[in-house]
């Protein structure tokens, strides 16, 4: 792998830029592997990633199905945060912040990770108390998040209206160091210093089948033939509950469909991200300057990437009263994708009942935002064969034990 | 734009008028049942890229809860049933194997 720099920028321009090479390796795979990944999405791959360079495991191979970063990692709102209200939650998405922040150095590769910001605004009484408490929790816990008022939001973000007739602006939540990064190059970065370690990244390549021995995962049955591994991570966010039946398990997951889609370009008009909880809706300008705009989630089952017209309507519509500016935009696209729901919207990163078989899924609507924790983790978890301490909250079985990380309270809505 | 039509009413009503109620004939296990089969029926659940049967209520119409039988890989409606069953209707059963004869069946 060539290393990229300014100097091999300018060593390259003398050949006319034609000896780059491929970033990564499109290898046919081998016979057995000490790990199988499934899913080269962005967990994926940073679990890949993080069991070579902390515990030095380099015999890997991670399969996707579809193309790498095709899944959810390519189809999300790029927000990074970590004001979460729980401590198991603020610990994780705090680590997956605080790597975002020297990611583009650890990679050597430019995820373009903007910590330009983000505002959770409270726009009922309800939302102001919540939010407050959620700041003395995050001091606790060394997440840097401030309480401010309207005037100060006002301040930060000049197209606001914050005196809306249905949603006045109370106040936000500021986590300064928030941002956005570039989703596919979290992707791309991650799978060029797998590869360049050694590991077998493995395109379209579907897993059909588990294979086991005494309740043990000995390899999988995929399209491109059987393949045998110690251990085994399912890392496929959506498809999880279809992974798990092969295994023989049943998981506290529900797939639905979340939208988001863009407008055309316009000149820098919003440089923070603003999420609006209440109304379900989340925007951000991106780089290229077009509005990115998150919504909710619909209600029921459903592995079609696309979700139900009423929600963009009604995300929109809210928006359109907090930023009246954009009532005249044109939107470009729309799409959807199909996220992994647990019951108190917290992941899981757990051991299985099926045997060197570990899960890491149930991220929902916030996966983009932790791909380098859940990776960091789950490495951990499936180095040791036991739970550490990011991970030993989010087993699969607080459900039964009624040890719940409920953001979903916390949070009000999906998030 | 997913439309079910309520069995109870018989209006063909939209999803904006619907609401809901996740995975249908779940077996419930109460006091005195095992860890195991509380946390099973309580939080596990099939969710089946496919063939799915689920619970709805007609929330802004008679108000009444049903049951339908949906594909969740393409959200085809096979068809709608009254909650007031333990098992879907063999004639849906067999609609649904005719248009998914690699359906493995209920249960």
């Amino acid at each position: 792998m060539k290393r990229y720099s300014m100097f091999a920028v300018a060593r390259e321009g003398l050949n006319y830029h034609l000896g780059w090479g491929r970033a990564w390796r499109n290898p046919a795979p081998k016979k057995k592997y000490d790990v199988i990944i499934v899913g080269a999405g962005g967990h994926g791959l940073a679990t890949a990633y993080y069991l070579g360079k902390n515990y030095g495991i380099r015999n890997v191979a991670i399969i996707e199905k579809g193309w790498l970063g095709g899944g959810n990692t390519g189809r999300n709102t790029t927000i990074i945060r970590s004001n979460y209200l729980q401590d198991p939650s603020a610990a994780i998405y705090e680590k997956a912040r605080s790597l975002y922040e020297t990611l583009s150095q650890d990679l050597n590769y430019n995820v373009m990770f903007s910590p330009r910001g983000l505002l959770m605004l409270a726009q009922t009484h309800h939302e102001v108390r919540g939010y407050r408490r959620t700041v003395y929790a995050n001091n606790l816990q060394g997440v840097t998040t401030e309480w401010i008022g309207p005037e100060r939001v006002k301040q930060i973000v000049p197209i606001m209206n914050i005196h809306g007739p249905r949603y006045p602006v109370l106040g936000a939540l500021y986590q300064a160091r928030g941002g956005t990064a570039r989703h596919d190059a979290v992707a791309w970065g991650y799978a060029r210093a797998c590869s360049d370690m050694g590991m077998d990244i493995i395109q379209q390549c579907e897993v059909t089948g588990i294979r086991q021995v005494n309740g043990k995962v000995t390899g999988v049955d995929t399209t491109k033939g059987s393949i045998d591994c110690d251990k085994l991570g399912l890392v496929v966010a959506g498809h999880t509950s279809v992974l798990a039946d092969m295994g023989g398990f049943r998981l506290p997951i529900e797939s639905l469909a979340l939208q988001a889609l863009v407008s055309e370009p316009i000149k820098p008009c919003m440089d923070v991200v603003v999420m609006a909880n209440t109304v379900h809706g989340y925007m951000s300008q991106s780089d290229k300057g077009e509005m990115v705009i998150g919504g909710g989630t619909d209600g029921f089952n459903n592995y079609t990437q696309r979700g139900s017209w009423h929600h963009v309507e009604e995300t929109v519509r809210a928006l359109v009263e907090t930023f009246p500016m954009i009532s005249r935009l044109k939107m470009l696209r729309q799409w959807g994708g199909i996220v992994d729901m647990t019951g108190d919207r917290s992941p899981i990163l757990s051991k299985t009942p099926l045997g060197n078989c570990f899960v890491n899924c149930g991220w929902g609507t916030g996966g983009f935002k932790s791909i380098p924790g859940s990776g960091w983790a789950m490495a951990e978890l499936m180095a040791r064969g036991e739970p550490g301490p990011l991970t030993e909250e989010f087993s699969m079985y607080r459900f039964r034990e009624g040890k719940f990380i409920d953001e979903s309270v916390a949070a009000g809505v999906a998030h | 734009m997913l439309i079910l039509e309520c069995p109870c009413c018989g209006v063909k009503a939209e999803e904006t008028e619907l609401a809901p109620g996740g995975e249908a004939h779940l077996k419930r296990f109460g006091p005195g049942s095992s860890d195991a089969d509380f946390d099973s029926y309580m939080f596990a659940r099939a969710n089946p890229k496919g063939v799915h049967f689920e619970r709805w209520r007609h929330a802004n119409g008679c108000g009444k809860w049903f049951l339908a039988a949906r594909c969740t890989a393409t959200l085809e409606v096979f068809g709608t049933y009254p909650a007031q069953t333990t098992e879907p209707p063999a004639e849906l059963q067999a609609y649904i194997k005719s248009r998914r004869p690699e359906w493995e069946g209920y249960k």
